[in-house]
């Protein structure tokens, strides 16, 4: 088996007195579409706030490729905590996506996705305008570029948020409940986007929903997260219509109902 | 002599309305940029920069902008003549210094506020995408925060205008202090304050319509009505 891209290693984290990962273990290939579900507050936005530096650990360790997201490799071997340098590093392969979208209210959607590009990576204006058009057709958005994101709706601003991840060229796209956010009529056009997305690149996948129809037709494996660990993970068929574990059942009858 | 009219007060009241005008307009820039220096300097990691602008904010907050103005004119040339050193201010450089340092820590709390007030998953985006803390305060939260401030710096030019009348004291020929003069001459009192008030108070709307057109223009971003 390839090396994982990512690998979380008996990782904790506490807010307070509060464990929402406990010990954590979890590994992703390269190019692998993961999609984790679970009861709300299971941790499951967690482990993406860790992989995007939103949150730090409070134990374990988190690899990215052969790195520590968290730490970095003293001259002895051991591990320190992680300075600012290496985490901007480290943010370099990641991206991601959010639940409320967050795109800047005060630039255009064009600006959105050529800012970071242009003054993070220090592209040059016209290939980062050209590669952000490029984005654009990708998600059907060309018409819009010159528009403010109230000028959109929710479904166009996060696939415009979905362009603007990319132009980053990230290796591993991160997406929060991308649709939780969105009128039932524009679930669709973003899930479109994504599972384009997840057919025609190699770039590594890890998707929290609550859609579950959504997450079996787009991921390659099913992680079943409760209480902070991963109970039970498997390709989509066997885990959704053949779950082993009892929480697992419990949890899929529940949402299956409601939908 | 004193048979002027009111139609005679005004081209004294101009000239001392001229000098009000003046004042407010290079107080307010130098208080905005103060406002900008220390609210900025109070949320910056560096401590030094942190303390000085608390440092700052709090003394100019928290002392009368009259006894302000009287140190700056009366006691800091006598402070510089202890130490060899000439701080003999013009009235209109300290009139303009002491209202300045006197907005702008009021101003310093007006834009610490609004960018504390741009949403946290705004700092999230950025840090997302790998913008460095400088790049997110100067690209993305400020030019959110600004908007928002417009309002209250509307009402710290407005104050700063009205302020401006305690220059007076210091013997600057202000509207203040050209009232005073033709009142003194003519003690016609009742006419020359009216008109003194309505120039005042056309001063202020003309000030807050530009603060207006200014709000605009920052906030060209953002769905009309807001």
């Amino acid at each position: 088996m390839t090396e994982p891209i990512i690998r979380f290693e008996k990782v904790v984290k506490r807010f307070g007195d509060v464990t929402v990962l406990d010990g954590l273990d979890f590994t992703v290939a390269p190019g692998e579409k993961v999609t984790i579900i679970g009861p709300s507050g299971s941790g499951k936005s967690t482990i993406l706030r860790i992989l995007m530096t939103l949150e730090d650990i409070s134990d374990g360790v988190v690899w990215v490729g052969d790195e520590p997201l968290w730490h970095e490799k003293a001259a002895d071997g051991t591990l320190k905590p992680a300075s600012e340098a290496h985490l901007h590093r480290m943010r370099t392969r990641l991206g991601m996506v959010f639940q409320s979208f967050n795109l800047f209210p005060h630039m255009t959607v064009l600006r959105n996705i050529t800012e970071a590009p242009v003054h993070v990576l220090k592209v040059g204006k016209a290939e980062a305008r050209e590669r952000a058009m490029g984005l654009l057709d990708m998600v059907g958005l060309t018409e819009h570029a010159d528009k403010f994101p109230y000028q959109l709706s929710g479904g166009q601003q996060q696939r415009v948020a979905i362009a603007r991840a990319l132009a980053m060229r990230p290796d591993i796209l991160l997406f929060d409940e991308p649709t939780s956010a969105l009128d039932p009529e524009l679930v669709g056009e973003v899930q479109e986007v994504i599972r384009k997305l997840a057919e025609e690149h190699d770039l590594t996948m890890l998707l929290v929903t609550h859609e579950m129809r959504f997450a079996r037709e787009i991921s390659d494996r099913v992680c079943f997260i409760d209480a902070g660990a991963i109970r039970e993970e498997g390709a989509p068929e066997e885990l959704f219509t053949a779950p082993t574990e009892e929480r697992t059942q419990d949890f899929l009858r529940a949402v299956l109902d409601d939908g | 002599m004193n048979e002027m009219t009111w139609t005679d007060y005004l081209p004294v009241l101009w000239e001392g309305a001229w000098v009000t005008i003046q004042l407010t307009f290079w107080s307010t820039i130098f208080g905005a940029l103060l406002s900008f220096a220390a609210g900025l300097g109070k949320l910056s990691s560096n401590r030094a920069l942190r303390w000085l602008s608390v440092a700052y904010i709090e003394v100019f907050r928290g002392t009368s902008l009259l006894v302000q103005l009287f140190w700056l004119y009366f006691a800091l040339p006598l402070v510089g003549e202890a130490i060899g050193v000439n701080l003999r201010l013009p009235p209109v450089v300290a009139g303009i210094l002491a209202l300045s340092l006197n907005i702008g820590a009021y101003g310093a709390e007006v834009v610490r506020g609004a960018v504390q007030a741009v949403a946290r998953s705004q700092y999230e985006a950025a840090k997302a995408l790998n913008c460095t803390r400088r790049q997110t305060l100067f690209r993305i939260a400020l030019p959110q925060a600004i908007p928002e401030m417009m309002p209250p710096f509307d009402n710290l030019a407005i104050q700063n205008l009205k302020d401006t009348a305690l220059v007076s004291l210091i013997s600057l020929a202000d509207l203040a202090m050209r009232a005073e003069q033709l009142r003194n001459y003519t003690q016609d009192s009742p006419t020359i304050y009216t008109l003194v008030i309505l120039m005042y108070f056309g001063m202020a709307l003309v000030l807050t319509a530009l603060m207006r057109l200014l709000a605009r223009g920052v906030g060209r971003w953002r769905p009309a009505g807001r």
